[in-house]
């Protein structure tokens, strides 16, 4: 798959980057090296090879279900933006 | 040529840990807001999840249940989108390794027709389930222009059920999803309450003429009712044959029903759909599921509604719908089966839950377990009614007392009054005089052919009925009137 600029474009507005339109070719091609560089990788021969969704060799120590968390709500709410009653407010969402 | 619906469904349950998947934080409804948001829910940098053992036992313990293979190794996955109600810009969930691989779940329909037979059974085979965490809320109302955020839901333990495409008819679809609720409520993972969310249903609907590949689906968003549900697929199944019917085309989209108006809007399309960027979670190692953990929760495993079902077949001789309803609920199958037990017959105790009780308890909005008639209640009820002392006519009214509160059912009969005749003698000068008054009725009665009189003596059994309070016995009453208007 080969990137241009109105890929950039996209991949930025999903993470909510701000691009410069004028730096679009040149980020272009930087991640075309990038997915040279994964298409090298995809050749590797990788049958009966689990996919390694972690490096470390060990698993997930878990937690017991108790409540050891206090309730932060006044100092969360001093270091947003804005509130009001309880919640933090934010500029008007709906779909 | 008439249309088949194609209907599978993706299924929110919410698990009843006591606190929430990833962090320490309290679990529970009703909080004040963000009360219960850690620096872990609220997504602040540095802080890490540590994974809820319960929920992933929890989890496990439904797959169990519907016979699915469970991943020794499962993955959690980071599903990326903005949202406010998401502080993280992602959610913590599973796609490729969940905790509960394919399994199935058989649900039975109603009895068609009035022949008494049995209603069909089903098999809806499930695809996969999987664990991950609830958004927060938004709110979009009071605060003039603006929206709030509560994340006392964000982090809350969520398993999704996602079905493969079994399911032809709204009926179906209600029935899988009862049966779901039945399930998770059975082994204790879900409360259950759908007023609050604890289980939600998206509903993907396609049509298609027979023999034709699946036609394109929408799919309608977080119906939190069996009602709703009902109603909403009814409404997406007619509005795509009408589209099609026109000549033209279903759009894939995200569509939203509103149960106050009964309609559905449609929320996004396809074509700005979001690309998720899955990837395996950094923060997270695979959670492994041992050999010992699956036995230990097989040995753990409660009483399943298909052997609850099928104990109910055996020891009540209920029929195959009727123990299915009855075994649905943990709380209607104990009822059941109390008022069973002190009433000495199941048949009457089963149409009095699914009958009377149902009806009442619908009609007041209550659940079985704050039913004002207890199943001791009830069974009393049904005792007096099988040994003779009421008919079932007084039965409704002593059933109502009790609803209301005036006591247990013998002391009802008693205060009240209320006990059938038995006294043949007592009957018979009624009967007698009732006769001997109404002389250009009786000469009717006795000239009429046999087909005219069963429906005559009706004059009969009225008036006596009237004299008696309905306190005669019906069998009786009708014996006797029979021989002396011979």
């Amino acid at each position: 798959m080969a990137i241009d600029s109105k890929v950039v474009a996209q991949v930025a507005h999903l993470a909510r980057l701000k691009v410069d339109p004028q730096d679009s070719d040149a980020l272009s091609n930087r991640l075309n090296d990038i997915l040279a560089m994964v298409d090298q990788l995809q050749q590797a021969d990788v049958d009966g090879v689990a996919p390694l969704a972690h490096p470390l060799d060990v698993t997930q120590p878990l937690r017991e279900d108790v409540v050891t968390e206090p309730n932060i709500r006044d100092k969360a709410l001093e270091i947003a933006p804005a509130a009001e009653d309880g919640c933090f407010l934010v500029p008007r969402v709906i779909e | 040529m008439s249309w088949e619906v194609v209907i599978g469904l993706e299924v929110h349950v919410q698990l009843n840990t006591v606190s929430k998947l990833f962090s320490g934080s309290k679990l529970s409804t009703g909080a004040e807001p963000n009360t219960q948001a850690s620096l872990v829910d609220l997504g602040l940098p540095g802080t890490l999840p540590v994974v809820n053992r319960e929920a992933v036992r929890k989890a496990a313990l439904f797959g169990l249940a519907i016979n699915a293979d469970i991943c020794r190794h499962s993955v959690f996955e980071r599903k990326n989108y903005f949202y406010p109600d998401l502080p993280k810009g992602y959610q913590t969930t599973q796609l490729a390794e969940p905790v509960v691989g394919a399994g199935e779940v058989e649900i039975q329909l109603a009895p068609k027709g009035n022949k008494g037979g049995e209603g069909e059974k089903k098999i809806v085979r499930i695809h996969h389930a999987h664990l991950e965490e609830d958004a927060g809320k938004s709110l979009h109302e009071d605060f003039h222009g603006m929206t709030g955020i509560d994340l006392n839901r964000a982090g809350t333990p969520l398993i999704e059920i996602v079905s493969e495409p079994d399911m032809a008819n709204a009926e179906e679809a209600v029935a899988f999803a009862r049966k779901l609720h039945a399930i998770v409520t059975s082994i204790g993972i879900c409360d259950g309450d759908m007023s609050q969310g604890n289980m939600r249903f998206d509903v993907n609907i396609s049509v298609r003429k027979p023999g034709e590949p699946l036609g394109t689906r929408t799919e309608t968003k977080n119906l939190n009712s069996f009602r709703f549900m009902e109603k909403a697929i009814a409404l997406e199944v007619e509005r795509q044959i009408d589209v099609l019917e026109d000549g033209g085309e279903i759009v894939q989209e995200t569509r939203l029903y509103n149960g106050d108006t009964h309609t559905a809007r449609s929320m996004r399309s396809k074509e700005d759909a979001n690309d998720y960027r899955y990837f395996p979670c950094p923060d997270l190692l695979p959670v492994a599921i041992t050999d010992a953990d699956i036995e230990e929760l097989k040995a753990a495993m409660p009483e399943l509604p298909d052997s609850r079902k099928a104990r109910f077949i055996n020891d009540y001789q209920l029929s195959e719908y009727d123990a299915d309803l009855l075994s649905g609920s943990i709380a209607t199958a104990a009822f059941f089966e109390a008022a069973a037990k002190a009433g000495g017959d199941a048949k009457l105790a089963a149409n009095w839950v699914m009958g009377e009780l149902a009806a009442k308890l619908n009609a007041e909005e209550k659940d079985i377990a704050d039913s004002p008639v207890s199943a001791e209640q009830l069974g009393q009820l049904i005792a007096r009614l099988k040994d003779g002392t009421i008919s079932s006519k007084i039965a409704k009214q002593v059933f109502e007392a009790c609803w209301a509160g005036e006591g247990n059912p013998d002391d009802i009969i008693e205060a009240k009054g209320l006990k059938q005749m038995s006294d043949t003698g007592e009957l018979e000068k009624i009967v007698d005089d009732i006769i001997a008054n109404n002389a250009s009725q009786v000469d009717d009665y006795r000239n009429s052919d046999d087909a005219k009189k069963k429906k005559k003596i009706g004059f009969f059994v009225g008036q006596a009925m009237k004299a008696t309070q309905g306190k005669a016995n019906p069998q009786q009453l009708n014996k006797l009137l029979q021989e002396k208007l011979q």
